[in-house]
């Protein structure tokens, strides 16, 4: 039987590795599938749990965060297409209009 | 021993392949190899008796977000991509700042205290098929979020056509 603390640390690293890609890269869609890989480990974390402490509340979580999931890629890619119509760039440290 | 081998594969691979997601040059290859990270992660639910949300990570996961992602990145010049940074100038900010919070997760893991467990055993779900018992409960404990969840895909839907359509002459 394998611990439930294994898959809570490996639910919290593919967490961590998502909030580093998130910080770190320049490219727009590598920082939204970051967002994804954040999502994915937070939904292993809940399926374990669901699993060793039997009960299903946890799988229905996944289930809507899944469904928030989808929304967010709609979204955000809307808004990079949005964004490529009017900047024509996709590097985060090219869009600065904001910071005066 | 065996299930301990089977979780080690698929941890390592599943960081593996993570990491190389967000370090890879060509956003193509990223999101090839989140493709099997996908794969590899509905594996693990396999392994955690939960077969409805590893078929849903497969069909909503790889099958729609993964390609909305390939669709978008027509919209790129792979050739100038590649020859670009790949990281920001502060990137030494946001990789000690996930450390860190990676530390405080494994140190706040020690003060973890298990809830009663609930009455859904294997041997229950096993009587009752994991579907159906699904379905049950969200039918009736989570109606409600589950009616919202409904408009917030349709928030979605109506925004992304707003937000992607060319701007109508007035």
């Amino acid at each position: 039987m394998v611990p439930l603390n294994w898959y809570i640390l490996l639910g919290t690293a593919v967490f961590t590795i998502g909030i580093v890609g998130f910080l770190m890269r320049r490219n727009v869609i590598i920082v939204l599938m970051s967002i994804e890989l954040m999502l994915n480990g937070v939904n292993i974390n809940l399926i374990a749990f669901s699993h060793y402490l039997q009960d299903l509340r946890g799988q229905i979580l996944t289930f809507f965060i899944i469904t928030v999931a989808a929304a967010e890629a709609a979204i955000g890619l809307a808004i990079l297409i949005a964004l490529f119509r009017n900047k024509a760039t996709a590097h985060v440290d090219d869009i600065h209009e904001m910071q005066g | 021993m065996l299930p301990e081998l089977f979780f080690a594969y698929f941890a390592v691979t599943v960081i593996v392949f993570s990491i190389l997601v967000i370090t890879r040059r060509n956003p193509v290859h990223s999101v090839l190899w989140m493709l099997l990270l996908f794969f590899h992660i509905a594996s693990l639910y396999l392994f955690l008796n939960a077969e409805f949300i590893a078929a849903i990570q497969i069909i909503v996961y790889a099958g729609a977000i993964l390609v909305l992602y390939l669709f978008v990145i027509l919209f790129l010049n792979i050739k100038e991509e590649v020859k670009t940074n790949r990281f920001i100038s502060a990137w030494p900010t946001g990789f000690t700042f996930g450390i860190a919070l990676f530390i405080i997760f494994i140190l706040s893991l020690r003060s973890f205290i298990a809830a009663p467990p609930g009455i859904y055993s294997i041997d229950v779900i096993k009587a009752e098929t994991h579907t159906k018992a699904l379905a049950k409960i969200l039918y009736t404990d989570f109606l409600f979020p589950f009616e919202v969840a409904s408009v917030v895909l349709l928030v979605a839907i109506v925004g992304a056509i707003v937000l992607a359509k060319r701007r109508l002459k007035s």
